[in-house]
């Protein structure tokens, strides 16, 4: 009888592209529970619309590239992308906001650059600032922890809010932004800016109610600590490795005790940057993304590095109160450069 | 405490980076102990089974052999193999073997007698008594080669480490899922092993001897240890089971902690390693005199129903194994001789077994194969974590998927052991490996390229160089050549130059003169020409008028004053070496010629006077002319017959011929001319190879002494009889008696008569020559001593006394018809 020929190895460890993003994606409960609970529920419709175009839009790409549709979404990268992006904007963003940002990122950011593994930055991430700079205000519209709303949207609030730009009692994006006092709020990173350019002092605005929270801002600190269980829970799993995520908040921790020892009046303390705004999202989710990062070891420590700098940079001299998106990005562009002076030395080879 | 901390640092481990922990497998086939099963009835030994060339065949289809007789001789590095049992050879002829190209190979076909008899063999139980290269001569003559699946002849390597090595590693790791072979082998065979190990340390001088095995065979580790004792000189290491520590570089770093360096040898860092099968067929070889003819092989997989360890000799085809394990192929069905990970699959089963074949897994299709599609790679790096290598694969996989050979290259795509462990650990199912291998054939393929291309270059600029050197020695040529012409040019040159001066210095007279002597000589060469050439009848120029025109108009140039080399052209003309083409011609001219020169010389030393020359030259024009032509037809016949014989001897008699009527008139003139035209035939002699003149020539000198005209007249006679006695023995039939009969007249009358008689009679023998040509028989054996004279002088004179005899047996014959 006629035998089957094939190359060896003929056995495998049965992992899969497509295992390893769902994993991701369910380590990224934890803290899309505390955003839930802190900031109600408009996040997880962002999410839903995000992933139902990025799945229609690949699905559209894929059949133009004449690919086979669903074993490559199954891949779960698109997903991925999506759950990414969605819990990167404000919740009760305009459903366009999201639907356009996701269809940048799928078709401009991944697909044209020839599908997953060929993008050189990171789709999410570009989505996310090409939304930034296009829509300023509804991509800062960012609502107070749940303690200190005024209005608490339900769900279909946020619905109505989302597709039509006022909640069911006729209510506008300004007036949720307020909180109980009166005063709009913002993340605590937006009003320790926005507070030292109005000319007020770090101690002041450190004693705002926004930075009540044990560790950090409150509710943003919850958050990032459930984005942070997610990454443990990543490592522990092997989905990920600790380099990039290790370097990074090193690399973020280190810079910011440096700066606020020396001037504690304008720069946040380390435990600030450290959980607030997207640190530990960016840490554990964003800036591991392996298509888009370093692929040697040493390569990615230096990676991490880098980005834990230029989010340090950016948010304590930058015009954006949360650089995390904006150094990934530029991180990207430095891998090439990265990956070449960093290759290990091989077997039986010296050192040169 | 101490102890176990001495111990710790004794026994220290290293790690690898990378690696693996597929599922093992093992304990479907590491239960039962080693069996043996029934042997084929027909053995396929293929004659390649090692990394070398294939010995040469020293049997033939028809013999008889017996269990461990040689096969092939193998020298070198081409190991022998040897017949796996006693049998008939059937047929020499190729036949596909193990290999995933499933191509054929030159195989011996044998068919058993069942009765599997050894053959002699040559035990040698005290292996210390023979000398380290005997017992490395031995392993290689049982035909081992290393049973790890390298399978790089094993004698070559411990040639390699004869000086003596630092370390012996026996690797005994076994790490490849499914492969329960040495595993077993230790179990049931742990003294016979141990042994091993011990024949190669003592071959290698090692300085320690450690025995790497992984943690998963407890039992081995057990039975060696038992096997043991309390010997101190054999170390066993047990290392953690990771995939693929039993790599040979791998291997060696958990062991010593150092690494083999790229492009070197492990000898350079003074380590050897051999599998622990070999070490147990080096025991077999060395102790009891066995070539390697069966080794342990696994059969393994669900698709058999007793999956075990059996004994399989060398040469079993896969289908007689597998039926007796119980094969039940499935769908789709996979046969894989070796492991999971670095195994080939198998295209038909009728492949026999070979040294280096370990394992046949027969899986069935839910336990292995990976069915999922390819997709795009993510750059996990889950492959550069696995690497024991320390490469990039993912890298390499990026450039040989874009054709970037220098980069594949540059990340050292080379220093790949294609052990498959990033394949394996792949989330997208790239098969790596594939990539790899392809890659690097191509890379192959660029270098073989490149070396040809420079072979070639090389070639080329070889011969540029030799064309260069060539051009430049012809022109070295050209040069010489100039230079050599320039300078007879030159003398050339100076002589027109001194004739110009002379013409611009002479009178009216002079030069009239002179060119009426070189108008009469121009005719009388003529004449001369046309005497030659033409029959007496048909000459319209007579040349004794001629040359006597000429002589006196020469006379009357160098009275008028002019030098004498203007006058005498004729001689340089002589000298000119047509004497080969043309004898006659050359005799001729040189004897005219130098006797009209001295004429000529002695009447312008101005001793005699003027009119006396043109007198002495009358005279000797009105005796000579009617003498100058009959020697100048003798000359002429005699040449013929020269020139018809076998290329030349003949200008010889010719010549004295031609003179010796001259020195009936002035004998000692013509003496010397006669020598002098003697020596000129014998240039031509040698320039035609003969040796015949020289016994004529030295007696054609004597005369010169004489100045009696009848002694010289007689002396000339014996000398032409002579030569023509020296004719006769290379010629056709000469009628030697003839010519004394032709000469004695001579002597006792008068010179020119007898000169005229000698010229009929040689004319007579011509005819008779020519009539002699008809009785072929004797002149073609004549001719056929003649023809090879050229060569060797003794052989020439040989055939000429051969033709010499042939001849005076001839002139018995009827055909000699003289008057």
């Amino acid at each position: 009888m006629a035998f089957r020929l094939a190359s060896s190895p003929y056995t495998h460890n049965r992992r899969s592209t497509g295992n390893i993003m769902l994993l991701v994606v369910l380590a990224a409960l934890p803290g899309m529970a505390a955003q839930w609970y802190f900031f109600g529920v408009g996040f997880l419709i962002q999410v839903l619309l995000a992933t139902a175009t990025a799945w229609a839009t690949e699905g559209a790409i894929l059949r133009l590239r004449k690919t086979p549709v669903v074993p490559t979404l199954s891949d779960n990268s698109a997903l991925l992308t999506a759950l990414l992006l969605g819990i990167s904007l404000p919740p009760l963003a305009p459903w366009w906001l999201v639907v356009l940002g996701t269809i940048f990122a799928i078709v401009i950011a991944k697909q044209l650059y020839g599908g997953l593994g060929q993008n050189p930055f990171n789709p999410a991430m570009v989505g996310y600032v090409v939304l930034l700079i296009s829509f300023p205000v509804q991509m800062t519209s960012w609502l107070p922890p749940d303690s200190l709303q005024a209005i608490k949207p339900g769900l279909l609030d946020s619905l109505s809010m989302i597709f039509t730009h006022h909640t069911l009692a006729g209510e506008t994006m300004q007036q949720l932004q307020l909180g109980v006092d009166g005063v709009s709020q913002a993340t605590p990173l937006d009003t320790f800016k926005t507070g030292l350019r109005a000319g007020h002092s770090a101690d002041q605005l450190l004693a705002e109610p926004i930075y009540s929270g044990v560790l950090a801002g409150l509710g943003w600190q919850w958050v990032n600590l459930g984005y942070l269980l997610g990454g443990v829970l990543l490592l522990a799993k092997n989905a990920i490795r600790w380099h990039i995520p290790v370097s990074f908040l090193v690399s973020l921790a280190f810079c910011a005790t440096l700066g606020w020892v020396f001037s504690p009046e304008s720069l946040n303390s380390p435990l600030i940057h450290l959980f607030s705004g997207a640190t530990m999202l960016g840490a554990f989710f964003i800036a591991t993304d392996p298509v888009t990062a370093s692929t040697t070891n040493r390569g990615r420590l230096v990676y991490g590095a880098l980005i834990g700098l230029l989010v340090w940079l950016i948010r304590s001299f930058g015009g954006y109160p949360d650089g995390v998106a904006f150094a990934v990005l530029l991180a990207n562009i430095c891998v090439p450069l990265i990956d070449y002076y960093t290759q290990p030395r091989v077997y039986g080879h010296r050192k040169d | 405490m101490l102890n176990l901390f001495n111990l710790f640092r004794k026994e220290k481990l290293w790690d690898f980076q990378g690696g693996i922990h597929p599922p093992e497998m093992k304990t479907q086939s590491n239960g039962t102990p080693l069996s043996q099963l029934p042997l084929p009835e027909r053995f396929i030994i293929p004659l390649k089974q090692h990394i070398g060339h294939e010995g040469e065949i020293c049997v033939s289809p028809g013999d008889k052999v017996l269990r461990g007789q040689p096969l092939t001789f193998g020298g070198g590095r081409m190991l022998p193999v040897h017949a796996p049992t006693s049998g008939t050879i059937e047929e020499i002829a190729p036949h596909m073997t193990a290999h995933p190209s499933g191509l054929s190979e030159l195989c011996i076909f044998l068919r058993a007698d069942g009765e599997d008899r050894w053959t002699t063999l040559h035990p040698q139980p005290d292996y210390r008594a023979l000398t380290r290269e005997e017992t490395v001569k031995r392993i290689h003559d049982a035909g081992i080669a290393g049973l790890g699946g390298a399978g790089f002849p094993t004698a070559t390597k411990l040639r390699g480490g004869l000086r003596g090595v630092k370390t012996l590693i026996i690797n005994a790791a076994e790490c490849e899922p499914y492969i329960t072979a040495d595993d077993r082998l230790m179990q049931d065979c742990a003294t016979e092993v141990l042994e091993g190990c011990r024949i190669l340390a003592w071959v290698l001088q090692a300085e320690r001897v450690l025995i790497g095995v992984e943690d998963n065979k407890p039992e081995a580790i057990a039975a060696l240890k038992q096997a043991l004792g309390g010997d101190r000189e054999l170390q066993i290491r047990v290392i953690p089971t990771k995939y693929p520590s039993g790599g040979a570089k791998q291997l060696t770093q958990i062991l010593t902690g150092l690494e083999v360096p790229h492009g070197g040898r492990s000898t350079d860092i003074g380590v050897l390693m051999q599998n622990v099968g070999t070490a147990w067929a080096v025991k077999r070889a060395i102790v009891d005199g066995e070539p390697i003819t069966e080794r342990v092989v696994t059969l393994t997989g669900e698709a058999l129903a007793r999956p075990r360890n059996v004994w399989g000799r060398l040469g079993t085809p896969v289908s007689h194994l597998l039926q007796h394990a119980g094969f039940t192929p499935g769908s789709r069905q996979m046969v894989i001789m070796g492991g999971p990970l670095m195994g080939f699959t198998l295209p038909s089963l009728n492949v026999p077994l070979v040294k280096i074949s370990n394992c046949i897994l027969a899986p069935s299709a839910s336990e292995m194969g990976n069915d999922q599609e390819e997709q795009s790679c993510i750059r996990c790096s889950a492959c550069a974590d696995a690497c024991p290598a320390k490469l990039l694969p993912q890298q390499l996989f990026w450039y040989s998927q874009g054709g970037d050979h220098e980069k594949a290259r540059a990340h050292n795509i080379d220093d790949c052991i294609e052990c498959g462990a990033c394949a394996y650990v792949c989330p997208s199912n790239i098969p790596l490996v594939q990539y790899y291998r392809q890659e690097k054939a191509e890379l192959r393929a660029i270098d073989l390229e490149a070396k040809r291309t420079a072979e070639a270059k090389a070639r080329f600029e070889a011969r540029l160089a030799r064309l260069e050197r060539e051009k430049q020695a012809r022109e070295m040529r050209h040069e010489q050549a100039k230079q050599r012409a320039a300078r007879s040019d030159q003398g050339e040159l100076d002589a027109a130059v001194a004739r110009v001066k002379a013409r611009q210095e002479k009178t009216p007279e002079q030069d009239a003169a002179e060119r009426e002597a070189r108008h009469a000589q121009a005719l009388a060469q003529q004449a001369e020409k046309q005497a030659e050439t033409q029959a007496l009848s048909r000459q319209y120029g007579d040349p004794r008028k001629a040359a006597v025109e000429a002589a006196i108009a020469r006379a009357k140039a160098r009275k008028a004053g002019a030098p004498a080399a203007e006058i005498a052209p004729a001689e340089p003309e002589v000298d000119a070496p047509t004497a080969e083409v043309d004898p006659r011609k050359a005799a001729v001219e040189a004897a005219i010629a130098r006797a009209k020169a001295k004429k000529a010389n002695a009447a312008a030393q101005a001793v005699e006077p003027a009119p006396a020359e043109p007198t002495a030259v009358a005279p000797a024009a009105a005796v000579d002319p009617r003498k100058a032509a009959v020697e100048a037809a003798i000359a002429r016949a005699k040449a013929k017959k020269a020139a018809a014989a076998a290329q030349a001897v003949e200008p010889a008699p010719a010549e004295p011929a031609a003179v010796t009527p001259v020195a009936a008139v002035d004998p000692r003139k013509a003496a010397v001319e006669a020598a002098i035209a003697r020596a000129k035939a014998k240039k031509a002699a040698a320039a035609a190879q003969a040796v015949e003149p020289a016994p004529a020539e030295p007696e054609a000198v004597t005369p010169v002494a004489a100045v009696d005209p009848r002694k010289a007249a007689v002396e000339a006679a014996i000398a032409r009889a002579k030569a023509k006695k020296a004719a006769a023995a290379v010629q056709a039939v000469e009628p030697a008696p003839a010519e004394p009969a032709a000469v004695t007249p001579v002597a006792a009358v008068d010179p020119r008569k007898a000169a005229v008689e000698a010229a009929i009679a040689r004319a007579k023998a011509k005819k008779a020559a020519a009539a002699a040509q008809q009785t072929e028989a004797t002149s073609s054996e004549v001719e056929a001593a003649a023809s090879p004279d050229s060569a060797d002088p003794r052989k020439a004179a040989i055939a000429a006394a051969v033709a010499r005899a042939k001849a005076r047996k001839a002139q018995q014959q009827p055909s000699n018809t003289e008057d």
